[in-house]
């Protein structure tokens, strides 16, 4: 280097006037990105292993790090944004502390917490929430049971038409009082009576499924098709009433069906509640008022599942098993629960909260 | 160039969305691209549709060797547990396959996994049990029912009110093509939305090695330095356009940004050293641009 530069006229040289140029030997925010990094490189190895379900094999230090890590990151990604023009390291803190976020703001609740809350208050909660889509549905099933026996008791070709072939075997407009009775007997063993409930919980399910579905997406056809399974129902009991043989048949599909049916309208209720939701949301947006009313109704489907696995079991054992007077006193039981269990559980709680 | 990266640019710009973090930062998502998501789908069916038909020929064996028969009467302890479990086992695998992986802790099935997406609350809370499970209840009426009316329908069968289900079916079926963020029905009624959730790794700091750091060549010693004048011609989108090129360091490219750059700035363009070149220029132009950003001045390309 000279060891003195003469000053000259005419425009300052470029040797002169590039400190920035030696400043370049390790730029500040390069500087700032490799002090930080080892931290950065640590959130990622805890964020891997979290990510892949494999949380018991961090060390409690690592744990405890998460959220500090998390926050550091985040705050060297606020000032990198401010300071660094790096591309590569900008984009690497947003994704590193997206998924950071995703951790530490998961789901981490276990299933066991979250099913011992929803058996303990909240799914009742929902199901109560959505007590006007209820008595809806409810006024629908009604109203087809009646229009069924109507319908039938008026002309009763209406019977072939509304009951499936399936369902139509001996029991018909016409048939013996001994054959009706026959129908609602007794079995002898329990043999095979598993699978057969087995095979009536996933039937019955996928159509629940399905009916929470139609109800959302359709709203007054699929009540319509509510009304039609329920005449179903109203043809069945006009015809065991011909024979004077209510009280029996009642306590046969009562036994599962107080169960069952409950079901099949909380299902319905749930869709129909979702469409209600969308169509008048109130002061919210529709986004928000649907996507509350979406989960109130996944609630209740979980329970409605719950439901049907327990109204399997009653179908293939007691009502196979058990004489009309067990029946009945065993479907009133299941329905006094339910109505208990739905609407007076917790209660208090929820004022509280209020 | 730009006409044709131009176009993936602005598709993937108007996907990018803002999440304010409870700290306060703005964290940036880009909501998944329908073709990621239809891939997606479709490897997870596949993956269902192959692991449950063979789980499904494996206990159908299992109970034929128990000796299970068409007579449900005299059926064995054994038949009838496998009974049991078979149809449990399909209504399980394929109500529970969607709803067990998204609420796992990547929140994303395998299919989503492979292509990059994952499932989000749209309100930036935690993704609970129930939105995972409202948004995939109504997978019926969005994909299978309107197959199904797809194949018969327009062949005759349900007549006029089967065309207006269908039609209707339909709505739900191309739902993401009516709305910005893509969501399906599903994700209307959880709350949710399907986000790219990209997985980078830390490159290295370019000013730290070569000509960056010391502004000397290693390959002709050359010393370069470049004035005020001659880095104001650049702005940010340059800046960070010359840093894609020396991460991806392809000679052809480096030799043509180099003789760009010189000719901009009235340099002479030497041959076989254009890295050091390239790398001094960044350098030494990051450190302009980040001095200027730290007194508030941002100049984000050579326009402005």
């Amino acid at each position: 280097m000279n060891a003195a530069t003469p000053a000259t006229r005419g425009p300052i040289r470029n040797e002169i006037e590039a400190p920035s140029a030696i400043e370049a030997a390790a730029l500040r925010s390069d500087r700032f990105r490799l002090e930080r990094e080892g931290e950065w490189k640590r959130l990622e190895t805890i964020l891997g292993s979290m990510e892949k379900g494999r949380i018991r094999r961090l060390s409690d230090d690592d744990i405890l790090a998460l959220p500090a890590l998390y926050r550091m990151a985040a705050s060297s990604l606020s000032v990198a944004r401010e300071t660094s023009l790096d591309a590569a390291t900008l984009g690497y803190l947003e994704s590193l502390v997206q998924r950071a976020w995703f951790q530490v703001y998961g789901p981490r609740q276990g299933f066991f917490r979250w099913f011992g809350k929803f058996l303990g208050g909240k799914l009742s909660q929902s199901v109560r929430d959505i007590w006007l889509d209820i008595c809806i549905a409810l006024a629908v099933m009604v109203a087809g049971t009646i229009v069924g026996w109507l319908l039938v008791a008026r002309d009763q070709e209406w019977f072939y038409t509304l009951v499936p072939a399936q369902f139509a075997d001996a029991r018909q407009p016409g048939a013996s009082r001994e054959v009706l009775l026959d129908t609602l007997k007794v079995e002898e063993s329990a043999s095979g009576m598993s699978a057969f409930a087995a095979q009536l919980f996933t039937n019955n399910s996928s159509v629940c499924i399905l009916a929470f579905a139609l109800g959302f997406a359709f709203g007054i056809p699929s009540l319509m098709l509510l009304v039609h399974n329920m005449a179903v129902m109203g043809a069945f009991l006009w015809l065991y009433n011909s024979q004077d043989l209510v009280p029996e048949f009642a306590a046969w599909l009562a036994v599962h069906g107080t169960t069952e049916l409950f079901a099949i309208m909380l299902s319905s209720a749930a869709g129909i509640h979702i469409g209600r939701k969308m169509a008048f949301p109130g002061r919210r947006s529709i986004l928000s008022a649907a996507a509350d009313a979406g989960q109130r109704g996944a609630q209740v489907m979980v329970g409605v599942v719950l439901m049907l696995i327990l109204a399997a079991l009653l179908e293939a054992f007691p009502r196979q098993l058990a004489g009309a007077e067990t029946r009945a006193l065993i479907g009133g039981f299941m329905l006094i629960f339910w109505l208990t269990y739905f609407f007076a559980f917790g209660r208090d709680r929820e004022e509280e909260v209020a | 160039m730009s006409s044709i990266a131009g176009l993936p640019h602005n598709y993937a710009a108007k996907r990018r969305r803002q999440m304010v973090t409870p700290e306060g930062i703005a964290l940036p998502l880009t909501v998944g691209a329908k073709g990621s998501r239809a891939g997606a789908l479709i490897l997870d069916y596949v993956i269902l549709l192959v692991s449950t038909v063979l789980i499904m020929i494996a206990l159908i064996f299992i109970a034929e060797g128990v000796g299970l028969n068409d007579n449900f009467d005299e059926i064995s302890g054994a038949g009838e547990f496998m009974v049991i479990l078979i149809s449990l086992f399909w209504f399980i695998a394929w109500n529970g396959y969607f709803m067990a992986f998204e609420l796992g802790p990547r929140g994303a099935t395998p299919g989503k996994r492979i292509l990059g997406l994952r499932v989000a609350s749209r309100d930036g809370g935690r993704l609970t049990p129930e939105a995972v499970i409202a948004r995939n209840l109504i997978r019926d009426i969005e994909l299978f029912m309107p197959l199904v009316f797809i194949l018969f329908v327009p062949f005759g069968a349900g007549g006029a009110a089967g065309m207006a289900a269908l039609l209707w079916f339909l709505v739900f079926m191309f739902f993401p093509f009516f709305n910005k963020d893509a969501m399906r029905a599903g994700d209307i009624i959880a709350g949710t939305w399907v986000v790219e959730a990209p997985k980078t790794k830390l490159a290295q700091a370019l000013s730290t090695t070569g000509a960056a750091a010391k502004g000397t060549s290693s390959i002709t010693g050359a010393e370069y330095k470049f004035g005020d004048d001659e880095l104001a011609v650049y702005g940010e989108y340059e800046l960070q356009t010359l840093e894609r090129v020396l991460r991806d360091n392809r000679p052809e490219a480096l030799q043509a940004v180099a003789d760009v750059i010189c000719r901009k700035i009235g340099w002479n363009p030497g041959a076989g050293d254009e890295r050091a070149f390239l790398e001094a220029f960044y350098g030494q132009l990051r450190g302009r641009l980040e001095g200027d950003m730290r007194f508030g001045k941002r100049k984000a390309d050579k326009y402005s």
